[in-house]
């Protein structure tokens, strides 16, 4: 392996971080610290652009360029500024709010365009910074301060919309799972275009244990699955469960069981052009079917900024000018003299 | 001399107006054009709702379209009847006989045979049957009916070519440029416009030929320019000197939408143009850019700068370059989306939460464009704050003559960057230069300049996030006295006309010609008054107070009901300020002020 330049360290921004002892948050500034250095990618050229909630003062904690922006518009923040400087790494955060309501619609725009970002949506299924109501990620009937009875409203599932917006890259991790988050940061960052990383994140305060069913520590291993390229969908504690295709559907078998063999289990693959299967992946809960974690798609496509870059350029090799001047009297003018 | 085309929406009568302007500037004219179209992209044909008018003024010492036109051409009588009310008493006007039939006049809603009394038509009537004409030019060709009578537009541009005395070859060329890619339509056209010449030729019995004087203009070479281009151009002058691509981040609003039409194209020269999905992510990424490092722009209307307040308030704080242009167009909501008014200026002062200011400027006339485009990209980038550029939909769809400047009239822009040196001291975002207090500019990328910018308050020493009560109030003192300090770095505030004047008359922006032709008719007259047009709004200045108090009369004149003599007002208190306004969707004419002023004057 070849030996990094860069440390966790070198990331680290001299700012008290002010998060609630006990949030997510932590553990995913620590993995992306971490990442960064693994990516390699100096801290100069590096960009974190947020919106406004709890996960979205996240740049202000990263030694590199940074930009805490309005409620909602990190995306189209980021956008420009991909668009404007090609050559640097950009990094949008944003949570389950920022990014799924107010400023939804530039979410799924930004997947559309297929703009060069890694975007990190921390989802904790709950508005932390304005004190506990619920958001578009809260399951029908959730009771938070804002809905006293319950919600009377269906969540969006954010890998729903990043397929519906033709994504070419979705992956999930858990604020627990450091090994993974680090692994989906580094995928994330490696793929050209946007790469939407879902964590799954635990708000201490308002919304504690939300994600218990699928964290807690005696069925986590029952309950999710770490999908990897390539191989073989398998999980359980022993590994002794994998998914098999079933019809139009998936299934969760045992090994060994109804006549299932490791054969008959799917292996992965995260680079396949349609997404058909990815969203049966990505939909899997942990209920009937244990909850995708890893890179779950991961296609190549053309990028946003790089085609504007590239078309400016075609277009000024072919019949462009030197200055402004030129072109005008390139057109219909008269002299006076 | 002053003419006016009417039609349906679908007639092409911009088309037939532009071409006839800019042969009329290619001969050494002065013009100015005022384009008066519907919002309905295509109304039901022959309908009062679907009229679409084109204005333009030719001659010497031409400053507006003209109050009134000498000559009204009507294709329908929709048209003629909506546009009677714009020719001059004893003007001529030529209708297309030929869709003046019973049918056509009841969808107009006339109740009579006898149109021309019905609506007290005071001109010399020239029916000419240009229907048929037309389909006798184009009867040889295979065109069907429907394209044939799309080209009605060139007969009634080629009488009027014959009737100015202008050379239809000229005319003929700029056609020609239009359908480069269509050949056969080109020749239908060209040969329908010399049928209209000819036709005048040979029927001059009834009106005479008009001979236009010319004026001898500073040599170079010219172009006709809109003020949405100039707009355009002027924004990529300022990126040239300053060394700083362009991006523009946009989303499609009338009557803006032609700069971001005009920047897409400019690819040519390098710029980034991004249509966006909403004007929210138009300013937002413009504010990216910004950050990235680039001359950034957003562009829009009077609803798209209400959505876009947020954003600007961050690039406030934030303390970036950002220029925002506000096309101004009848509000309030969606409004007038395709007449003019002057609006926004209270919402491009004030529209923002929080102490906010930023820098506001308008520009005066289609030309004028470029010069106050360019101003407020020099602004926002020597003095790091966003600059709103005021135009208006009068001014922005307008255009007039314009000599194309030589690269080293406009001055170097200079970026107020960090420099290397400052990396070993502790260098943090938010310091500033002691006197101007403007902060320096790092560009992502630039090794050993990481800093974060965001939306929340900053400490003065430190840059990092603070909610010290004293620190904030110092912020809020920077952040003004930054915006004030541009005051020093823009010209003062010129008086024109008659120098011994006791009357004051004062407009902003876009008035700028109706306000100088009112003055220039009032001085031959022997009225004693002067003018003032702002283009620098927010700061003022230096010294508009002293100009204010050195008249008797101080008169505001402003298509709102009083948004400047108000911020004026209050900024002079012990100034009488007077007022003429007008909230119609429509410029002044030159008589409604003439008209005020002379009001007013006599009252004292």
């Amino acid at each position: 392996m070849e030996e990094q330049k860069y440390t966790a360290a070198d990331f680290k921004s001299d700012q008290y971080v002010r998060w609630c002892p006990g949030c997510g948050d932590h553990a995913i500034l620590a993995v992306l610290h971490k990442a960064m250095a693994e990516i390699g990618v100096p801290p100069y050229m590096t960009a974190v652009i947020s919106g406004i909630g709890c996960s979205s003062r996240l740049p202000y904690y990263m030694n590199t360029y940074g930009f805490h922006t309005i409620h909602g518009r990190g995306g189209a923040v980021a956008t420009g500024f991909k668009v404007a400087n090609p050559a640097m790494t950009v990094w949008q955060v944003a949570g389950d709010g920022d990014g799924l309501a107010i400023g939804g619609n530039h979410f799924i725009h930004e997947v559309r365009r297929n703009v060069d970002l890694n975007l990190l949506l921390l989802n904790n299924k709950i508005y932390g910074l304005t004190k506990g109501q619920y958001s578009p990620t809260s399951d029908r009937g959730f009771v938070s301060k804002s809905s006293p009875y319950g919600t009377t409203e269906d969540p969006f599932i954010p890998a729903e919309l990043v397929f519906g917006a033709r994504g070419t890259f979705f992956a999930r991790s858990i604020d627990v799972e450091l090994k993974v988050s680090q692994e989906v940061m580094v995928a994330a960052a490696r793929h050209k275009g946007t790469s939407v990383v879902e964590l799954l994140q635990n708000c201490v305060i308002f919304n504690n244990g939300i994600h218990n069913f699928i964290t807690d520590k005696e069925n986590r291993a029952d309950r999710t699955i770490h999908l990897v390229h390539g191989e073989k969908m398998l999980f359980g504690k022993n590994m002794e469960k994998g998914i098999v295709q079933d019809g139009f559907g998936l299934k969760a078998v045992e090994l060994g069981k109804d006549g299932y063999t490791i054969d008959d289990v799917l292996v992965h693959d995260a680079h396949c052009k349609t997404n058909f299967l990815h969203q049966q992946l990505a939909m899997m809960d942990g209920h009937n079917l244990p909850l995708a974690i890893g890179v779950i798609r991961d296609v190549e496509s053309l990028s946003y900024e790089a085609e504007v870059d590239k078309q400016a350029k075609e277009v000024q090799e072919h019949k462009g000018f030197k200055c402004l001047r030129d072109m005008i009297l390139a057109g219909q003018t008269w002299q006076v003299k | 001399m002053v003419v006016r085309f009417s039609g349906d929406s679908g007639d092409g009568m911009q088309l037939a107006g532009n071409i006839f302007s800019n042969v009329s500037a290619g001969v050494g004219n002065q013009i100015s054009t005022f384009p008066d179209y519907p919002a309905e992209v295509r109304a039901p044909q022959g309908t009062l709702s679907g009229v679409s008018g084109f204005q333009v003024h030719i001659g010497k010492g031409v400053y507006t379209p003209g109050d009134k036109a000498d000559v009204l051409v009507s294709m329908n009588p929709a048209a003629l009847k909506t546009n009677a009310k714009f020719l001059k008493p004893g003007g001529v006007a030529i209708v297309d006989i030929d869709s003046f039939k019973k049918a056509d006049l009841t969808k107009a809603l006339y109740q009579t045979d006898d149109p021309y009394k019905e609506i007290g038509l005071d001109a010399q009537v020239v029916e000419v049957p240009m229907t048929s004409m037309v389909k006798a030019a184009l009867a040889d060709t295979s065109l069907d009916l429907k394209s044939i009578m799309k080209c009605k537009n060139m007969f009634a541009l080629g009488l009027i070519c014959w009737l100015f005395d202008r050379p239809i070859d000229s005319a003929k060329n700029l056609l020609k440029n239009k359908f480069s890619k269509k050949p056969a339509i080109f020749e239908a056209n060209a040969k329908v416009m010399q049928a209209g010449f000819d036709y005048g030729n040979n029927i001059q019995a009834s009106v005479s030929t008009y001979r236009i004087e010319s004026e001898s203009i500073r040599p170079g070479y010219y172009t006709d320019v809109n003020g949405n281009t100039a707009t355009a151009w002027g924004l990529i002058m300022a990126s040239e000197k300053s060394g700083r691509p362009l991006f523009l981040g946009s989303y499609p609003i009338t009557p803006a939408t032609d700069i971001l039409h005009e920047l897409a194209k400019r690819k040519d020269l390098g710029v980034k143009a991004c249509q966006m999905e909403d004007e929210i992510s138009g300013v937002c990424s413009a504010i990216g850019a910004a950050f990235a490092g680039d001359l950034a722009v957003t562009s829009t209307s009077g609803p798209g700068l209400a959505l876009k307040s947020e954003g600007i308030g961050l690039a406030v704080m934030a303390e970036l370059p950002l220029v925002i242009i506000d096309v101004q167009r009848g509000g309030p909501s969606t409004g007038l989306p395709t007449k003019t008014e002057q609006t926004d200026l209270m919402q491009a002062l004030y529209g923002r939460n929080g102490e906010s200011p930023i820098v506001v400027l308008a520009a005066a006339s289609p030309t004028d464009c470029f010069d106050m485009a360019f101003e407020a990209a020099r602004i926002a980038i020597e003095h790091m704050t966003p600059v709103i550029l005021l135009t208006d939909a009068f001014i922005a769809n307008g255009s007039s003559a314009w000599r194309i400047p030589e690269n080293d009239e406009y001055p170097e822009i200079h970026p107020h960057f960090v420099r290397p040196e400052m990396k070993n001291t502790n260098w943090r975002p938010y310091y500033r230069d002691d006197e101007s207090k403007v902060r320096y500019w790092a560009i992502p990328g630039t090794e050993g300049f990481m800093h974060r910018l965001g939306g929340l308050e900053k400490d003065s020493v430190t840059s990092a996030i603070s909610t010290d009560p004293v620190n904030h109030e110092k912020m809020v003192l920077a952040r003004k006295a930054k915006v004030d300090n541009v005051a020093k770095d823009i010209p003062l505030l010129q008086v024109q006309g008659d120098l011994d004047a006791d009357t004051l008359l004062i407009g902003w922006g876009g008035t700028y010609g109706h306000l100088l032709t009112a003055v220039n008719k009032l001085n031959a007259e022997g009225k004693k008054v002067a003018l003032a047009q702002f283009r620098y709004i927010s700061p003022l200045p230096v010294n508009t107070a002293s100009v204010l108090k050195r008249f008797k009369n101080v008169i505001v004149a402003e298509l709102n009901t009083g948004q400047f003599a108000d911020y004026l007002q209050a900024k002079n208190p012990g100034v009488i300020i007077r007022r003429i306004n007008k909230i119609q969707g429509q410029p002044f004419l030159v008589k409604e002020i003439t008209d005020g002023v002379i009001k007013i004057m006599e009252e004292k």
